[in-house]
This record gives structure tokens, C-alpha cells and sequence, in this order.
């Protein structure tokens, strides 16, 4: 909430001229998220300091949103009290004249690089310290940072991750201005509006002349634009002529497994082995249980062999996405009517899950507690019962291979459990056994000699008997 | 003379006739506009003409896709329509049949000559006589075809004279017997076991002098068939059962025994296979008459009955909820035999295809035929034989008591082929394992639900949708999960300066609704928590069907397990049980197991998570950010008294922030080891054969308190008082109590009417009401609420919605209580628990 520029360029009180606001003056200035103060605590020929401090109505910021009735008292929020995006825009509309580098009485100040500190109280910063040297270093600044705890009351409950920063520097007071327009909600990774093209625009005027040639103007570009990657792809196509491939970011769901797995791309080449299997089998149609946000169903839609897809899974927000990536609303008729994905649980029997020639179960049990298990096991095998199942899961023999991942920890918060080999054989041939299923094994990445594959697969098929 | 038709009251009636003989005329006589499906009708329904003939193949489609509904539905259907060729009435027959209904012809055969002068008459009929005389032929052709095609009743009406002169009666199906409400006594397969019979009837007050029975008062037995072969005492079990029937004072039906053996006494050529041959030896000496007697007796009985306001259904063999109250040849074969997949077993008998599994029918259905070793419940249908001539045991199942009476055989009488006492008793019963998998139909989209206290709750898809999710990933085995809590709702706003709530507007709420005393019990800022215990593991596989899960459960609002850690919790649940047990309370309740609605502390046990990445963080952020805010505007104010002003509204913003922190720290300690918990219950919610929502809330504290004088370190006393909100003093006495609990930091307290559910005008009253403090409320409404423009703004605040949500969650929970202490298939718990948790959710749009 609080954001001081001072300057001991002589004399110092000429930063009354650049901001356009008089240093011994208290103003205040009506936003729509509330008012918007400037002061000076020091203003001294030697030493000059300004203060933009936003003034937010905490219950006017709740009122008029949904109530949220679960998890979030939305009431209780850190918004009035940080510097985020509503601090962009108290630069932009406040110090307005002086980000675009303007000065009527003091053309040439605005122009010169003269040595300035800023200090921005209660942070947010998404990526810790080094984020914050990541953003700023880079331009030439000295950055000092303060951290406070949670709780002092509560040691145990660890630092915050709000953040005190001094920035120093010999830098045009406009280029200031801009890194903090721009970096401010980068680095909170939150925007309190909706980002459209026009912030495009915003980004490329205040971007000018120094994100081009920034390390991180990726990385910039994807958080200042709400991680909309049409809009990123754009951004960054015009920032640099020469833009580098893109990749597609992983959501941020898989962002921690995947970062552990060290983007390997392990996951791709889990799917391009359940991939190879469903296309050697003859399958032709095909459940894909536990299908997140459709990777797996776009490479399914792309062979005619599979002439109709289930995706099914329990999160509507997967589903959501999955529908947008495989752009369901605009596949032409007879395509559309291959595939279709709704929500279900593996949790309950489900008839709409009969009569499939395969089910692949892609990284989807370890996401399981394993008392809940067993309906599991029924749902699939006994009431679904395709004539093959593909089932992978994490070979956790294997974490030790991961540089960062802590010994005994799981490569996902919301793992219940990651199986070995052999626990994993153990427990597939015991279904194969109860379920009438024939059961083979594929590693899945580079095998190591002493720790195996990091992922594991199983292939049930129904016993021959039956199948007659 | 007037012509007496008796229709069956579910029955497909078909009227058959030539254009213009009246038929529309008729069915408006002596049906219900809503019975009759005029094809006129619905040609004109699809062309805007009703005489289109174009529109004929749309429109028989309409008439068969109605009556088909209605059939489905039990109600009796009139067909408008020529129905003169064969052709036509074929789909017809094929409804019938599909749905069981009895099929009747009435053909109206009217001279054509009267036929042709009516369709004269009629402007917008154009066809002429030519097509009157070609129907006519055909109906004169039908006329002889109609008994074979399968219509059971046909009455074909001559003249003008005889239509006007009809009397149509409708007669309740041989199997309704509606009316009978019991108490019954249901007596299984007796198969000749007379003295087992005799003395079960005993055991159940019947007095029985030789084969005279006569039942205790009011009561009716009913005979579920099998009483012949294999057994010892054939002879005498028919005269005791024929007896009784012809008295009134029983019911049988037949099983397939006794209809062999009927066939084969009315000489037809019957293999002497299983038990035949006793019956036939045993009857060897029974006179010609007795044995007429018993043929005819068996072949007067009807294959299934529905009773007591179609709440109850028996037959020999089960029955479907789609034939239930149904006559076929179909009905009455599965009632006699069941179904069998049509394979065969080990031992070469006929698998049976398990219909009881699929069995969603709201009625009981009670029946024998498969021997079992023991009566079980699966989806409201009991299997009641116990296979007493194999030696097991001869079962009647008491009806509406749901109370079985076992009279162990005396001998093996017959060795069954396949041995049907198991080696040892299964851990579950079937309705256990059933319930090990419930059905995503019971529980997606929208859905009724239908509660004790209120009917018709609505839980929408939007609202399932993200309960499905929550109840997937997190929730604790569903067998556990026999109660969320409701959502409580708050106080109405009050007018005392710098409050939002105040005890007296609970106090006003109630009296205004005819509670004159309430209880006001401390509330404890913690988790709520719901906490099962049984007394052993055993008692939780019994009861809830649980295996390998420990002997309780403790889990949140959510239904999400609350303690990561199982050794801990399973500590925890332990010096619960053996506070229970010391207080005596397994043995007072005559239970092993008890549900208990609780609160746990500290808050931070559960909710540090929360804590740490929103509430002790905005904390932090705020302080910090106040404290340089401060500093700031007073090096400014030195030098600008300009600056004060601004310097005197941030000074009030930091003093709140401050206290918001205190506030929820208040709320927060370590938890080191199980020492560190409070567990706080205040509700007992339910022991076997018992919801205790029927005590008043004094009872539920006091039987908590008999916890508390256990001295078990973990469980905190909720404190309470009583208060008369008629009587100004008592009021102030409770209000002057929240005031120092509230005063010394704590979070308010719960305003209960005594007795815990309360109906008002309206519905159910609110079961309870939360009157918070003001330093609470910073948890809940920002640090900065108090400020005098904030807590203004606030006061606005609408409670309709939420008092209704409240209301409509208190009736789901209970309801799940009730069905699960009625021992209801687990579908019927989880429905409720599921509505709850989805109430609680936030909408999510189902379209994709």
C-alpha cells in the first residue's frame, strides 16, 4: 500500500517538479478502488522523499463480488494492504506525467539518470527473493529485501510471502516508473481487472526500450498477462522479431510434478506408450479415465482408429480446459461425434462407462487415498470392465533420481501414495487374478539398472476364456 | 337389460369400431378425459387436422408413446381408435405385454348404415361410404381373432340400444390388497416342517391347537409358499395353512413346490424330483377330498400380493419393482421362480440373476425360495428362508416391527444339493458389500430429495457438480459418512451501536416463534468436527461395514478425514471410546457405537493452512505495512501539519489491525502431541436404533456431561445456560453472560430452541442461531470491520437465503441420521450427506 521514491540528487526537492505533486503538500486523489495519497516525510535540498500511499476500503472492495461460502472468507484479505496491481494504476493515473517522462519545468532532470531509491512496503512476491533479483537485477538495480515472519507469536508457521524492497539505482525516473508499473503485478501474479488485448498494448508503451532485451521478458510477459498464452505468443512476437518457439506452458496443476520430473517430458512419453498400446490393440473405443484437461484425448482424436472417446474426470475445471484445448464447440460434426467428455467419478459405479473396447488410467490411482482403493478397483474392473485397461502410475523407486526432490517426499502434493515395482505388480496381478484380467508390464522413461523406470505401466487384459 | 363390464383397474382397453360408430362417445361416457387416447386426437396433435390422414403414421406413434407412459405408470388406458385391423392393434398387444396390464376389447359393431348417416353429418369428415363398408369387414373379420391375439376380455356391443345401456365396473387386481395395513407375521418356506411352525407361530403369540391356529390380536400371518415337500409333516402344515386362509386370518401365496405338487394331483405328468416324493407319500393316505382340497387350494392362491398402501410386497420368490402389483404370465413365473442368468452352477443348478441388487423400489419386498443362512436386508428386500428343512432354521420376518423370529429345525429333514450354511458367516452382510460401491446415479445432476421434516429439497446440478469432486478426492470412505453438519445462521442484524450481533435478536427470534426458553451454549472457536466411535473394530464392521479402518472416525464439515496423521487419530478416538465407556454410556444407550457433533481445537489444527496463507498473512502484511504507513505520515505531520488529518485516519486503521491479529491468535496454539487437542461435542446425534434428535438439548449436554466427569483431558465443556425469553431478567442474565465470554475474547455463542427440532407456521424453525463477538468478527469481516463507515455498510446484510439453506441442510442431516439408524441401503444415507456438502458448494456451470 505504501510505495516511497527518494532522491538525493541536489537539489532534491526538484522531485516535486518531476512527480508533479508540491512537496509540502498533502494530496489526495479519488480512484475507483478508493483514494490515492501523496506526501513527502522528508523534503530537504540534500534528501527528497514522496510517498503514494493507496488508501482501500476493504469492505467496499468485497461488496458488490459473489460471496464465497466455503474455503474463503473473502473479507479477510491481504488486497488493501499490499502493493499489487492497484498500484500500477495509482503510478499510472497519479504519477501519470512523469512515467511517460514528461516535465514541462524540468525537461532535462526527466531525462537524466539521477540516483534514486524506491521502497515498496508488503510485497507479494509469487517465486521468493530470487524472483525478485530475477526482475530487478537484470536492470541494473541494488535491491535490498526484508522479509517478516507470518506470525512472530508463531515461529514454526515460517516467513511470509510479503517482502520489503529497496531498489537504488542512477536511473530516469520514468524508467523507474515503468519497471515498477510493469514488475509490481508481475511479481504478485495477480491482476484486480480483466486482461484483454489492450494490455498488450500497456505492456509494449511501458515495456519500451528494456524488456525486449530483459532475461526474464518470458516469464514477464506470461505473468503480466494473466498467463493467457494467445495474448503471450503476441506480446512476445512483437517484443522481438525473432521470437523463439514457444512452448506451451504445463498448467499449473502439473507445474510441480512436472518440475521435479525436470521436463523430461516424461509425460509425453507416458502417453505415447499408452498411445502405441490402444493403437496396436485394435481398440476402437476407447474411456480415457482421469482425463485432466485432454492431453491424452487430442493425440486420441487424431487417430480415425478410435472412433469413440469418453474422457472422463472429477474436476469440471479440467474439464473446462480440456474442452477449450481440443476446442470442442468448433470440431466439425462427424468429429464431434467421436469424443465426448463429462464428469464422473472413479469413486462410483458409472454405467455410462460400459461397453468400452479400452480404459487408460493415466497417472490417476496415486491420486487416490488408498482405502478408497477398492470401489476404485470394482468401478473399473468388475462394473466398467473394458476389454483392456491401461493403467500408469509413478515408479517410486525411481525419486531418488530427482536432484530436488527431498528424500521420502512424493513428486506430488496431492499423491497419496507412489508405488514400487513391486508393490505395483503385486497389486495389479492381484486384480488380474480377482477381475479375470491377464496382466503385462511396460517401463515407461529411461531405465535405470538399480532403480527401474520412472514411471510403470500395466496392460490388463480380459482372459482369454472370457474373451471367446 | 343393461350389459355389466368388469375391467381389471389396470388394463389396456381397447374399443374397436368403424368410423362414426360412436366410440369417442362411449370412452367420454365412462372414462376420465385424461384415460382416453384418441388417434383423432393426435393427428391433430402433429397437423393441426384431426383428420389428416397423412399425419397417421406421426400420429400412432404419439398414441403409443402415451400409452406406454401411462402403462409404465399403472394407469389404466383407453385406445380411441378404429383398431379394426389386426395391423393396428399388434404395437397395442405388445404395450400390454411389455407392461403387464390385463388387455380388454370392447367393440362397438353399430349397423353401417347408421355409421355412414353420422359421418354424413360431420363437415370435416369427407371419406365415403366405401371406407365405412371395407372397416366393417375387417372388423367383422377380427371379431373372431381377437381371443387369440390375447385380449383376456372381450365384449362386443350390438346395437345403438345396447351401448347407451353399459355399465363399466372396475375391479382391483387379485393382488392389491392395499387396504391391508397388518401387523403381519411372515413366515418363510415351510417345506412339511410342522413343529418348527407350530412352535415359531407360539414364539410369536399365535395359539396353535393342533392345526386350529388363532393369532394375536390384530395380526395376520402370510405364507411366502413352499409349505409342501421334503418335509416331515406335509399334510399337517396344508390343514394348519388352509385353515387359517379360509378363517382370514392368513395370507399365502404359492411357491413353485406347491404348484408342482397341484399338477401332479390334478394328474398331470410331473417328474418326482426334489421332495415330490414326500409329499406324495405323506398324502397317500389323506382322503380323496382332502387331497382336492389342497389342489384346489393351490391353485386359487395368487402369485404375489401388494399390502399396506403398496408398502409391503410378498412373494415366493421376490419380485421386481416393475411387476410389483403387475399381472402376467411373466409376473407370476418370476414370482414363482425367479430369474437365472441361464447358466448353471457347480452342483448343476440355475444361477439366479441377482434381482435384489438392483432393487430401488420404495416398497419392502419380502421373500423366500433360495435357502440362506441368515434373513438379510439388501435395498429393502429380505430373503426370509432360512432353509429349515435343510436343517437351518424356519424365519418369519414381524412387519411393520422389521423384527425376524428364527425356530432352529429340530432335524435335517433333507440334504440340500447345494450346502447353503456357510462355513463361516461372511464379515459383511450383502447389503454391506453392496454398499462397498455406490452409483454416480444417485448422486449427479438434479436431483429431489424427499426428508421427514421437509419434502422436496432440490440439490441442483450446478451444486453437485463441485460436491462430486470435493466428496471424490477427499472424503472419507462414504460408509463412515452418515452426517454433515448444517450451515448455521447468523443472528439478525443488530441495532446496538458498534455490533453487528446481539443475544437479543436470537432471544426475539424464537419467542416471535413461540419458543418461550432457550438454550444458550458457549461457542468454541475451533474445527467442527464429526466424530464416530465404536467400541471396537469389530462393532465398526458390524455396523458400518468397515474393514482395516480403525474403530472411528473424526472428520471435518466436508467429510474429509481430519487427522493426517493415523496414529494420532487413532489415539484420540481411543481416549474418546474410553471416556465413553468409563461414563457408562455404551450401556445406557445400549449401543457400540455413537456419533457425536463436536468442535475441535485449536482452530490452527485444522486450518493451518488457511491460516498461514491467508489469515496470519494478511496479518502480516498488514502490520508491516500500517507500521511503515505510520512512520511515514508522522515524519510528514513534523513537517506538514497538514498531514495530521491523514496521519488520525490511518492511526485507527493500524490500532484495528492489531486487534484483528490478537483476535485470531486467540484461536491458535502448537499441537505438539494429542495432550494439545480439545475435542468439544454438543450434540449426541445418534446410537444404535436411535437418532437422539427427538431430546431436547439439556439432554444432550447432560449426557456430554457424563463424558466430561470422566476427566479425560482431551474433551472440553461446552458451557451452557438456560434462558426464559419471556422474562426480561433471564434475557439479561444471558446477555450479560455472551458479554464477558464475549468480552474476554471468546467467539459467542449458539442460541438453541430446547428442544432440537422445533416446527414453526412455516416449516422448521432455525435449529439454532450464532450470536458472535465483536473481536471475533474481525476473522470473518476484515480487520478493519469496526470502523464506524465499515460496520454501516455491513448491517446490510440479507439472512433469507442463508436461513433457508440452514433449514433445508438441518433437515438433510437428520434425515441421513434417521436412515442410517433405520439400517436404509448406504444410497439413501449418502443421497443426504451428498445434498448437504453440495448446498455447501459453490455453483459451477455444467455446461462444457
Amino acid at each position: 500500500m505504501l510505495l516511497t521514491i527518494t532522491t538525493t540528487h541536489s537539489p532534491a526537492t526538484d522531485l516535486g517538479y518531476l512527480l508533479y505533486k508540491h512537496p509540502d503538500r498533502v494530496q489526495s486523489f479519488e480512484l475507483n478502488f478508493g483514494q490515492v495519497h501523496v506526501f513527502y516525510p522528508e523534503a530537504t535540498p540534500e534528501r527528497c522523499t514522496a510517498a503514494l500511499l493507496l488508501d482501500i476500503n476493504p469492505v467496499g472492495l468485497v461488496r458488490g463480488r459473489g460471496m464465497s461460502t466455503f474455503a474463503l472468507e473473502p473479507y479477510v484479505n491481504d488486497r488493501p494492504y499490499v502493493a499489487s496491481s492497484f498500484m500500477s494504476v495509482a503510478i499510472s493515473q497519479v504519477y501519470g506525467t512523469a512515467l511517460s517522462g514528461i516535465c514541462k519545468t524540468r525537461p532535462e532532470l526527466a531525462q537524466t539518470a539521477i540516483p534514486l531509491e524506491a521502497k515498496i512496503t508488503a510485497l507479494p512476491c509469487r517465486g521468493g527473493e530470487a524472483m525478485l533479483r530475477k526482475l530487478f537485477e537484470p536492470l541494473g538495480y541494488a535491491v535490498t529485501i526484508e522479509r517478516y515472519l507470518l506470525d512472530e507469536t508463531f515461529p514454526a508457521w515460517g516467513e511470509s510471502a510479503y517482502y520489503t524492497v529497496t531498489l537504488c539505482h542512477t536511473i530516469r525516473l520514468t524508467d523507474l516508473l515503468s519497471h515498477l508499473y510493469v514488475l509490481i503485478p508481475v511479481l504478485d501474479d495477480e491482476k484486480h481487472y480483466y486482461v484483454g488485448s489492450d494490455e498488450v498494448e500497456k505492456l509494449l508503451r511501458h515495456g519500451e526500450g528494456w524488456l525486449a532485451s530483459h532475461p526474464a521478458k518470458e516469464l514477464i510477459t506470461t505473468r503480466y498477462l494473466k498467463h493467457q498464452h494467445s495474448l503471450k505468443r503476441e506480446a512476445l512476437a512483437r517484443l522481438v522479431e525473432d521470437t523463439p518457439r514457444v512452448d506451451e506452458e504445463s498448467d499449473e496443476h502439473d507445474a510441480e510434478e512436472a518440475k521435479i520430473e525436470e521436463r523430461v517430458s516424461l509425460h509425453q512419453q507416458r502417453l505415447g506408450a499408452v498411445l502405441s498400446v490402444l493403437k496396436n490393440s485394435g481398440a476402437q473405443r476407447i474411456l480415457d479415465l482421469g482425463c485432466g484437461e485432454g492431453r491424452l484425448l487430442s493425440m486420441l482424436l487424431q487417430e480415425p482408429q478410435f472412433t469413440s472417446i469418453l474422457g472422463i474426470d472429477v474436476s469440471i475445471h479440467a474439464l473446462e480446459i480440456a474442452s477449450d484445448k481440443l476446442r470442442l464447440d468448433r470440431l466439425p460434426p462427424k468429429q464431434r461425434e467421436r469424443i465426448q467428455i463429462v464428469q464422473g467419478s472413479l469413486m462410483y459405479r458409472d454405467a455410462r462407462l460400459k461397453g468400452f473396447d479400452a480404459a487408460a488410467v493415466v497417472e490417476v490411482i496415486e491420486h487416490l487415498d488408498p482405502p478408497r482403493l477398492a470401489a476404485f478397483e470394482r468401478v473399473l474392473f468388475e462394473f466398467a470392465h473394458p476389454a483392456m485397461a491401461i493403467i500408469t502410475t509413478p515408479n517410486a523407486e525411481y525419486n531418488v533420481m530427482w536432484e530436488n526432490l527431498p528424500a521420502g517426499k512424493l513428486r506430488h502434493r496431492d499423491h497419496r501414495f507412489e508405488w514400487t515395482r513391486a508393490e505395483f505388480q503385486t497389486w495389479a496381478t492381484g486384480m488380474a487374478e480377482r477381475f479375470g484380467y491377464q496382466v503385462r508390464f511396460l517401463p515407461i522413461g529411461p531405465e535405470d539398472l538399480q532403480v527401474g523406470p520412472p514411471s510403470q505401466l500395466a496392460i490388463f487384459e480380459v482372459a482369454a476364456a472370457e474373451n471367446v | 337389460m343393461t350389459l355389466n363390464i368388469t375391467l381389471p383397474e389396470f388394463s389396456l382397453v381397447v374399443l374397436i369400431g368403424v368410423s362414426g360408430s360412436g366410440k369417442s362417445t362411449f370412452a367420454r361416457t365412462h372414462f376420465l378425459p385424461t384415460e382416453i387416447i384418441s388417434s383423432d386426437f393426435c393427428r391433430g396433435l402433429v397437423s393441426d387436422d384431426e383428420n389428416s390422414q397423412d399425419a397417421t403414421k406421426d400420429a400412432f406413434e404419439v398414441v403409443h408413446f402415451i400409452a406406454g407412459k401411462r402403462l409404465a405408470n399403472m394407469k389404466l388406458t383407453v385406445i380411441d381408435a378404429t383398431s379394426v385391423q389386426p395391423d393396428a392393434r399388434k404395437p397395442l398387444i405388445k404395450l400390454a405385454r411389455e407392461h403387464h396390464a390385463l388387455l380388454a376389447a370392447i367393440v362397438l359393431d353399430v349397423p353401417e348404415r347408421i355409421c355412414i348417416e353420422r359421418n354424413q353429418k360431420r363437415a370435416d369428415r369427407n371419406f365415403g361410404s366405401q371406407v365405412i363398408k371395407r372397416q366393417r369387414q375387417e372388423l367383422k373379420r377380427s371379431l373372431r381373432l381377437l381371443e387369440k391375439e390375447g385380449f383376456r376380455q372381450v365384449y362386443v356391443l350390438k346395437s345403438e340400444e345396447e351401448i347407451a345401456d353399459v355399465q363399466i365396473t372396475r375391479q382391483p387386481l387379485h393382488n392389491n390388497l392395499k387396504h391391508e395395513h397388518g401387523p403381519f407375521d411372515i413366515i418363510g418356506d415351510v417345506h412339511g416342517c410342522f413343529d418348527e411352525l407350530v412352535t415359531l407361530l407360539e414364539n410369536m403369540g399365535y395359539a396353535v391347537n393342533g392345526t386350529q391356529v388363532t393369532p394375536p390380536d390384530g395380526r395376520k400371518a402370510i405364507f411366502l409358499g413352499d409349505l409342501v415337500d421334503r418335509g416331515p409333516k406335509i399334510p399337517d402344515v396344508l390343514r394348519l395353512v388352509m385353515g387359517m386362509v379360509e378363517a382370514g386370518t392368513a395370507i399365502c401365496v404359492p411357491g413353485n413346490h406347491d404348484i408342482k405338487l397341484m399338477r401332479k394331483l390334478r394328474g398331470r405328468d410331473v417328474q418326482i424330483k426334489h421332495g415330490l416324493a414326500e409329499s406324495l407319500a405323506q398324502l397317500e393316505n389323506e382322503t380323496p377330498e382332502f387331497k382336492k382340497q389342497v389342489a384346489d387350494f393351490v391353485e386359487g392362491l395368487i402369485s404375489h400380493y401388494v399390502l399396506d398402501g403398496g408398502r409391503l410386497v410378498v412373494a415366493h420368490a421376490g419380485m421386481k419393482e416393475n411387476y410389483a402389483g403387475r399381472a402376467s404370465g411373466t409376473v407370476r413365473e418370476f414370482a414363482l421362480y425367479g430369474e437365472t442368468t441361464g447358466e448353471t452352477d457347480e452342483f448343476g443348478l440355475p444361477v439366479r440373476h441377482n434381482w435384489a441388487a438392483e432393487y430401488r423400489g420404495s416398497a419392502t419386498v419380502v421373500y423366500g425360495h433360495t435357502p440362506v443362512p441368515q434373513a438379510e436386508w439388501l435395498n429393502r428386500t429380505i430373503n426370509i428362508d432360512t432353509g429349515c428343512v435343510f436343517g437351518g432354521a424356519l424365519t418369519a420376518l414381524r412387519y411393520p416391527e422389521k423384527e425376524v423370529v428364527s425356530v432352529p429345525a429340530r432335524h435335517t429333514y433333507s440334504e440340500p444339493v447345494r450346502p447353503f450354511l456357510a462355513e463361516s458367516a461372511p464379515a459383511l452382510t450383502s447389503q454391506q458389500q453392496y454398499d462397498d460401491v455406490l452409483d454416480i446415479e444417485d448422486v449427479i445432476g438434479k436431483r429431489l430429495i424427499n426428508t421427514r421434516l421437509m419434502k422436496h429439497i432440490t440439490i441442483r446440478e450446478e451444486n453437485a457438480i463441485a460436491a462430486l469432486e470435493v466428496m471424490s478426492r477427499f472424503a472419507v470412505n462414504p460408509k463412515w459418512l452418515i452426517y454433515l453438519p448444517p450451515t448455521m445462521s447468523p443472528t439478525e442484524t443488530t441495532q446496538v451501536p458498534d455490533l453487528l450481533e446481539h443475544p437479543l435478536e436470537a432471544f426475539a427470534y424464537y419467542r416471535d416463534n413461540g419458543v418461550p426458553q432457550v438454550i444458550c451454549e458457549e461457542k468454541h472457536m475451533g474445527s467442527r468436527a464429526v466424530v464416530i466411535v465404536c467400541r471396537d473394530e469389530d462393532a465398526a464392521r458390524r455396523r458400518f461395514g468397515v474393514i482395516g479402518e480403525d474403530f472411528g472416525v473424526c472428520y471435518t464439515r466436508t467429510g474429509r478425514r481430519f487427522f493426517d496423521d493415523r496414529s494420532l487419530e487413532t489415539e484420540f478416538l481411543g481416549r474418546v471410546r474410553d471416556a465413553i465407556g468409563e461414563a457408562g454410556l455404551w450401556d445406557e444407550l445400549n449401543t457400540d457405537w455413537l456419533a457425536l457433533d463436536c468442535e475441535l481445537m485449536p482452530w490452527s489444527a485444522k486450518a493451518q493452512e488457511l491460516l498461514q496463507r491467508q489469515y496470519a498473512a494478511v496479518g502480516s502484511a498488514a502490520g508491516n505495512a500500517m507500521r511503515e504507513t505510520i512512520a511515514a505520515l508522522e515524519m510528514t505531520s513534523a513537517r506538514l501539519p497538514d498531514a495530521a488529518q491523514l496521519l488520525g485516519h490511518f492511526q485507527p486503521r493500524a490500532v484495528m489491525v492489531n486487534q484483528y491479529i490478537d483476535a485470531y491468535r486467540r484461536y491458535c496454539w502448537e499441537v505438539t502431541s494429542i495432550e494439545d487437542l480439545r475435542l468439544a461435542p454438543f450434540h449426541l446425534l445418534a446410537s444404535e436404533r436411535a437418532t437422539h434428535a427427538d431430546k431436547s438439548h439439556v439432554w444432550h449436554m447432560e449426557m456430554i456431561g457424563k463424558l466430561h466427569q470422566v476427566g479425560e483431558s482431551v474433551l472440553y465443556p461446552t458451557a451452557y445456560k438456560i434462558v426464559d425469553v419471556t422474562k426480561p431478567d433471564s434475557q439479561a442474565e444471558g446477555v450479560r453472560w455472551w458479554e464477558e465470554m464475549t468480552g474476554q475474547g471468546g467467539e459467542g455463542m449458539v442460541v438453541k430452541p430446547l428442544d432440537f427440532i422445533v416446527k414453526g407456521r412455516y416449516g422448521i424453525l432455525q435449529p439454532a442461531m450464532k450470536v458472535r463477538g465483536c473481536e471475533y468478527l474481525r476473522i470473518i469481516y476484515g480487520p478493519e470491520y469496526t470502523a464506524p463507515e465499515q460496520i454501516a455498510r455491513l448491517r446490510s446484510r440479507g439472512l433469507k437465503g442463508k436461513r433457508s439453506l440452514a433449514a433445508r441442510e438441518f433437515a438433510l442431516s437428520i434425515e441421513s441420521l434417521e436412515r442410517f439408524v433405520q439400517k436404509e441401503p448406504l444410497r439413501r444415507v449418502h443421497e443426504c450427506v451428498f445434498g448437504v456438502l453440495a448446498l455447501e458448494s459453490e455453483p459451477v456451470d455444467p455446461r462444457l
